[in-house]
């Protein structure tokens, strides 16, 4: 599933460049522990998360994932913004809760 | 230690006055590996072994130093702080185990995964640690 399907599936706002949109992205994980991530996410694209703070950026870039979604209607800070583009890594943000978004994407196709 | 005398040495502080910055050095280790040409899955087992090791140096103890040992074939990092030390290393390396408080919790750390990640993700880890004097922790990721 591309970035740009993703973001159609789950309404979400997007920062990322014209060239990220159409990356196909395979596997995702969902949690609010990034220690959980690190330990169950390896060989996945997508992180789902609730949590906002720099450190989602950090672990998504140790695991090589190449897009992050913000739940629930939370907005990324300038910081986390800044972080996500210096690694090359899209950012989403969608109102649904981690429990829609991760249905809607299942759903759809995406680590299925 | 048992790294030639022809590593490339790369040395990091790590802040323990500051989470938001925790993970730096293994973010620029990471960038220096790719810059190096290493293979990817070796470069995310480092960095992520590497990243579990630097948050808990912040997190469970005061920051300290990172120091990364680089030879075509292996990769050596070494955590060293001076924090409380680990009181029984056996049950620390259990999964779920952790003594992080709950405000650590809420900032998505603490789930008791990082000890076990660094085991899994590394070809030999190396814990020395004495309470009230710190925690070394050396391990060894070799490219073949
Ligand atoms: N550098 C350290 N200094 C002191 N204690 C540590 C250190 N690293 C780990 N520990 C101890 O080992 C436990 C398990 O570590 P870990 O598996 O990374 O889980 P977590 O960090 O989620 O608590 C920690 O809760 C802490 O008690
Ligand atoms: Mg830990």
């Amino acid at each position: 599933m591309t970035i740009r399907e993703i973001a159609e599936r789950i309404d979400a706002v997007v920062y990322a460049e014209p060239e990220q949109m159409d990356e196909d992205l395979t596997g995702a994980f969902g949690s609010d522990m990034m220690s959980d991530v690190l330990a169950f996410a390896e060989d996945r694209d997508v992180l789902l998360t609730g949590l906002l703070n720099p450190q989602i950026v950090r672990t998504a870039h140790m695991l090589d994932m190449s897009c992050i979604i913000i739940v629930r209607g939370k907005t990324a800070t300038e910081e986390i913004k800044r972080l996500a583009a210096e690694n090359e890594i899209a950012l989403l943000e969608t109102k649904l809760t981690m429990y829609e978004a991760c249905g809607k994407l299942y759903e759809g196709g995406l680590g299925r | 230690m048992t790294v030639s005398s022809d590593a490339l040495h790369f040395h990091y502080d790590v802040d323990g006055n500051n989470f938001t910055s925790a993970g730096e050095a293994s973010v620029q280790v990471k960038r220096m590996l790719r810059q190096m040409g290493y293979h990817p899955d070796l470069i995310r087992r480092i960095s992520v072994a590497m990243y579990e090791g630097e948050i808990n140096m912040v997190i469970h103890a005061k920051g300290g130093d990172a120091d990364v040992y680089v030879t075509p074939d292996c990769i050596t990092v070494i955590l060293k702080d001076v924090g409380p030390g680990i009181k029984d290393v056996n049950l620390a390396m259990q999964e779920g185990y952790s003594t992080a408080p709950d405000n650590i919790r809420s900032l998505g750390f603490g789930a008791g995964m990082g000890l076990p990640n660094m085991k899994r993700y590394s070809d030999e880890l190396k814990i020395d640690s004495v309470v009230g004097v710190g925690t070394t922790i050396e391990m060894t990721f070799r490219s073949a």
